[in-house]
């Protein structure tokens, strides 16, 4: 394989691994106020693993939600993940079990972003394997560090983290909404109808589940464009 | 909820990602690329992230609760529409939640 594809690949997934840190410092503190204790909070990010559904776990949690619906709402966005594998399948082309039982678990939105923009089978293996190692070192390490860090925390400190965590959870979804992404303009309605189910059942359902009904909302998607 | 309770649904909520994992890796792909599996895949981030953004930022329990999240929340998009890097928008986010419960208490 030529050496330029080859550090490009490596560049790509070691930047992306370092900048998911920041994230991981978001989740160890929203994990924090949502009541878990730093062991909870950093055996979410070593057995969980993939961003969205760990912060809607402990969002329902921190909401005052049950578990139920907090790993209703952590599965819901978890299958984001088998689409992935899905594609990432003939790429990885993991042979035997226990390959395949390892691969699965780096198998999230950034490390398939890699694999997929790679030029070539060998190289997303690369990205794939790579961007999986760094963000799984970085993502423990600062979740630690959030959890740990925001447990130190006075008052008016604990108002600015309620505060970041809504922020953080728009961080996710904004780049979702906007030209670049697929669909946008649906997107943005469905959000909007999430957002809106969720407050209106707030006053009526208990704590938690309005946020996992708000699925609903994705019926404002509509009909596959092409269907085929 | 107790300590035990919390280790159970980090448990089985790991459990069960790994295992939506596993199956893409593992299915017949036919199963999944459906044009209505793959579409609603796509969207339902956006619908579940927007009601977590609405539900951290006003409500608390069952009550519709306004203060400084909300307010940290405006900041927040306007940081994010002027591009700024996530670490920003969560300072910007913060400092603000802060400062209303010192203004307000």
């Amino acid at each position: 394989m030529p050496a330029p594809a080859r550090t490009a690949v490596l560049r790509d997934a070691i930047g992306l691994g370092v900048a998911v840190g920041l994230y991981g410092v978001a989740f160890g503190a929203a994990a924090d106020a949502a009541g878990l204790d730093p062991w909870q909070a950093l055996a979410m990010s070593l057995l969980m693993f993939t961003g969205a559904s760990q912060f809607a776990l402990v969002g329902v949690l921190g909401a005052g939600g049950g578990g139920a619906a907090a790993i209703g709402s952590a599965l819901l966005l978890g299958t984001r993940n088998t689409v992935y594998g899905v594609r990432l399948a003939p790429l990885l082309a993991p042979r035997g079990l226990l390959r395949r039982l390892g691969l699965a678990h780096w198998v999230i939105d950034e490390t398939t972003a890699l694999a997929v923009a790679a030029p070539d089978r060998g190289l997303a293996r690369l990205g794939f394997l790579t961007g999986g190692a760094t963000i799984y070192a970085v993502w423990n390490t600062t979740t630690l560090v959030g959890a740990l860090g925001a447990g130190a925390l006075g008052e008016t400190a604990q108002a600015a983290l309620d505060a970041v965590v809504p922020a953080a959870f728009l961080a996710l979804l904004w780049p979702r909404l906007w030209p670049g992404a697929e669909e946008p303009a649906v997107a943005r309605r469905v959000a909007l109808g999430g957002a809106v189910v969720a407050l209106a059942l707030t006053p009526f359902v208990p704590a938690g589940v309005q946020v996992v009904t708000a699925v609903v909302a994705v019926a404002l998607a509509g009909r596959p464009r092409e269907a085929e | 909820m107790s300590s035990g309770g919390l280790w159970t649904v980090v448990l089985v909520g790991s459990v069960g990602c790994y295992l939506l994992k596993l199956a893409g890796l593992s299915v017949p792909a036919a199963w999944v690329e459906r044009p209505w599996v793959t579409r609603l895949v796509t969207f339902v981030p956006a619908a579940l992230l927007a009601a977590l953004v609405a539900v951290q930022a006003v409500t608390s329990g069952q009550d519709l609760v306004v203060d400084g999240r909300l307010a940290g929340l405006a900041v927040a998009a306007v940081a994010l529409a002027l591009r700024a890097p996530f670490i920003v928008v969560l300072v910007l986010a913060g400092a603000t939640g802060a400062l209303v419960h010192v203004v307000w208490g």
